[in-house]
């Protein structure tokens, strides 16, 4: 078991012919296993791409050609909003999206189009690494060598984060030490996204496979804090976390769109105390992530 | 992107919300000349800086005569504003907005943001303006009132109305206050905003509701549908060394301490920065070179960062997931040839090929003799900041640029 994706999700990306890294990263996802059925270009229905995929015009003939049931959008920003909503319109259950830069108020509109179909699609990212179980199925950019597939004898830890990079320091902290993954997800660096850490979270808990979490925070809003308060009251198994961000000054737009300090809320300090408070054994480098599971995991 | 008052005001007035006239001069002459120009008794003088806290730091001034208007220009214009949101180096100050002082009954805070847990655009709004908003929310959190904004419809009638009653408007100028709110709402969702702020609003002794300062920033994710926005962009607020490394698609942010750092990623560069400080250092930047470093982009970024002036040490922190580390390495030595490292550079690599990596590194060591090769990012955080602490700072090494 693992959450979102396994060896039998088929997934198909959306921008596939495009610089965007949408091609690239097909043919890496392809290489890890994951069943890439097809792809959408509009205008380029009925050609192939470079891995002999059949690219279609719409999701929607994607979808009743192929059965596909996830997509992975590298669409660029200013069409990516639109992309989204295309696949939930479609009939895609789990929408992940790559894309970095989209403008916050098309998210906002696209999440609310999104609640019409509550309970039957699932949006990641954007402007996140994707996700993946490993062993079964990648979905998105991370490099999938550093992964470790659960087996018998191996603890399994689910991961969820706003950043890509530090999403790898902790795969690859956790590999080192004899952990599998069950899932990594990357919820993305945006102000406005799909899953939050609850959202993940919850489904960590639930998944028989998954032994611990580690949460990755950053600066900026307040997710970290309402993530705290849900582990108090509804996570039993072990948490480890890292928020980044305690040097970032205010008002400042750390790389990511929604890591700022702004409005008096958002530092690093009272993320920190916070997820301190409630119980979740915190990591103060982030080179010590994977030992900070650890240690939550003894209790 | 943020914009000057005086841009916003222009704004803000033509969606016909009352802003009292001003005129923008960029000289102490101009000020007084403004001042007597414009015929009122009493009249304000207000820095154009991207940074708050004017008032305290004596860059917002009463003045009653054309002499004064330009003494206070003078000072404005030739010293850098120093105040908590700019940092100890200061910003200059080019423009000047001059306009008439009103007599002041009632002030409020009025302003729209996103709101991240809500996904959605608030109205924020307060019955007592002109003081900081972050710390009326903090110390009287009571006080606030919040309005979202629906995500499709944007602000409806009622919900100005109410927010009006809510701050204790009444008869006509519910109405009144309803559509300025109205506008405001109307202008963010139009203009991809990320903020906009009217602080304070006033209403003034004979009954009339004024803007009397006002804040837009932009969302520049949003620039490339609002071309004429291009025009309001205004360089020389911001650090020429940022300017210069967006340029080469670097995400860099220049800090006050002595140790800058090349990192690849957004969250693992924050990180980076805090592990240098949790190591007894000071971070000198933020920089995000992003997923492939190539020469070019890996020559830039060292350049960029070494003509910080204070920085004393350099620590590499790469993670080489699909951009393999022997690349990274050959594109870090190829740097080094170029740009020279007289500071002490310490390099962290991990992922896909790093033993490869290591060892082209470890080679190139004769050439590059203050590189350090780290095990684990603690490690190179400890190296640097040691390294560091018994080297001169990039200012007394390099000739200037």
């Amino acid at each position: 078991m693992a959450i979102l994706v396994d060896k039998n999700t088929r997934v198909i990306c959306q921008g596939i012919t495009g610089g965007g890294g949408g091609a690239f990263h097909t043919r890496g996802c392809l290489d890890y296993g994951t069943r890439m059925v097809g792809g959408v270009s509009p205008g380029k229905g009925g050609t192939k791409d470079a891995n002999g995929l059949e690219i279609f015009d719409t999701v929607e003939q994607a979808v009743r050609a192929t059965g596909a049931e996830a997509t992975m959008i590298f669409v660029p920003p200013p069409f990516a909003a639109d992309a989204i909503g295309e696949a939930a319109a479609a009939g895609i259950r789990l929408i992940v999206a790559i894309t970095e830069g989209i403008p916050v108020l098309d998210m906002v509109k696209t999440k609310s189009f999104l609640a019409g179909f509550a309970g039957k699609v699932v949006l990641i990212g954007p402007n996140c690494p994707g996700v993946i179980s490993p062993g079964q199925c990648k979905i998105g950019i991370m490099p999938g060598y550093i992964h470790q597939p659960p087996a018998k004898g191996k603890k399994s830890v689910g991961i969820v984060s706003r950043s890509g990079t530090l999403t790898y320091e902790a795969v690859w902290q956790t590999t080192q030490l004899g952990w599998a993954q069950s899932t990594c997800v990357g919820i993305g660096g945006d102000p406005v996204a799909g899953l939050d850490f609850i959202d993940v979270l919850a489904m960590f808990q639930n998944d028989p496979q998954t032994d611990a979490m580690v949460m990755i925070g950053e600066i900026g809003g307040t997710a970290e804090e309402r993530a705290a308060d849900f582990i108090r009251k509804n996570v039993t198994k072990p948490v480890a976390g890292f928020v980044a961000g305690r040097t970032a000054p205010a008002g400042k737009r750390m790389g990511h769109a929604g890591a700022i300090i702004s409005g008096g809320e958002g530092g690093a300090a009272g993320k920190i105390a916070a997820l301190r408070a409630a119980g979740i054994h915190m990591a103060d480098s982030p080179a010590d992530i994977g030992r900070t599971l650890q240690k939550a995991a003894r209790g | 992107m943020k914009i000057h008052e005086y841009q916003a005001r222009e704004l803000l007035a033509k969606i016909g919300i009352p802003v009292p006239p001003a005129q923008i001069v960029e000289s102490a002459v101009a000020a007084g000349q403004a001042f007597a120009a414009n015929g009122f008794p009493v009249q304000v003088v207000k820095a154009q800086v991207f940074a708050g806290g004017r008032g305290k730091a004596g860059f917002v001034k009463l003045v009653q005569s054309a002499p004064e208007a330009q003494a206070a220009a003078e000072f404005m214009l030739s010293h850098r504003m120093v105040s908590p949101q700019t940092g100890p180096e200061g910003i200059a100050v080019k423009k000047l907005l001059i306009a008439a002082a009103v007599d002041i009954a009632h002030e409020y805070y009025v302003g729209l943001a996103l709101d991240r847990a809500k996904a959605t655009a608030s109205v924020i709004a307060c019955g007592q303006g002109g003081v900081e908003i972050e710390t009326v929310a903090r110390e009287r959190p009571a006080a606030i009132i919040r309005e979202p904004l629906h995500p499709l419809l944007g602000l409806q009638g009622f919900q100005a109305r109410k927010v009006a009653i809510e701050l204790g408007f009444s008869g006509k100028h519910v109405n009144v206050f309803a559509d300025i709110l109205l506008n405001l709402a109307r202008f963010f969702l139009q203009h991809d905003c990320s903020l906009v702020e009217i602080n304070p609003l006033v209403c003034t002794k004979e009954g009339r509701i004024l803007a009397i300062d006002a804040k837009v920033n932009f969302d520049d994710n949003a620039l490339f549908r609002h071309p004429h926005l291009a025009a309001l962009k205004d360089d020389s607020q911001t650090d020429p060394l940022e300017i210069r490394a967006a340029a080469a698609n670097l995400n860099y942010i220049k800090l006050d301490g002595e140790i800058a750092c090349l990192v690849n990623g957004a969250g693992l560069a924050m990180a980076t920065m805090d592990v240098i400080q949790l190591h007894g250092g000071r971070p000198a930047n933020f920089l995000d070179v992003g997923g492939g470093v190539t020469d070019e982009g890996a020559i830039e970024a060292f350049r960029i960062i070494l003509s910080d002036e204070n920085v004393r040490g350099v620590l590499v922190n790469i993670f080489g997931g699909i951009a393999r580390c022997d690349r990274i390495a050959a594109a870090l030595i190829q740097a080094g040839r170029e740009v020279g490292f007289a500071t002490p550079v310490v390099v962290r690599l991990e992922g896909t090929n790093v033993e490869k990596a290591r060892e082209m590194l470890s080679a190139a060591r004769h050439e590059l003799p203050t590189l350090q090769i780290a095990d684990d990012l603690n490690d190179a955080a400890r190296k640097i900041v040691a390294a560091a602490g018994k080297s001169p700072s990039a200012a007394a090494l390099t000739p200037a640029q």
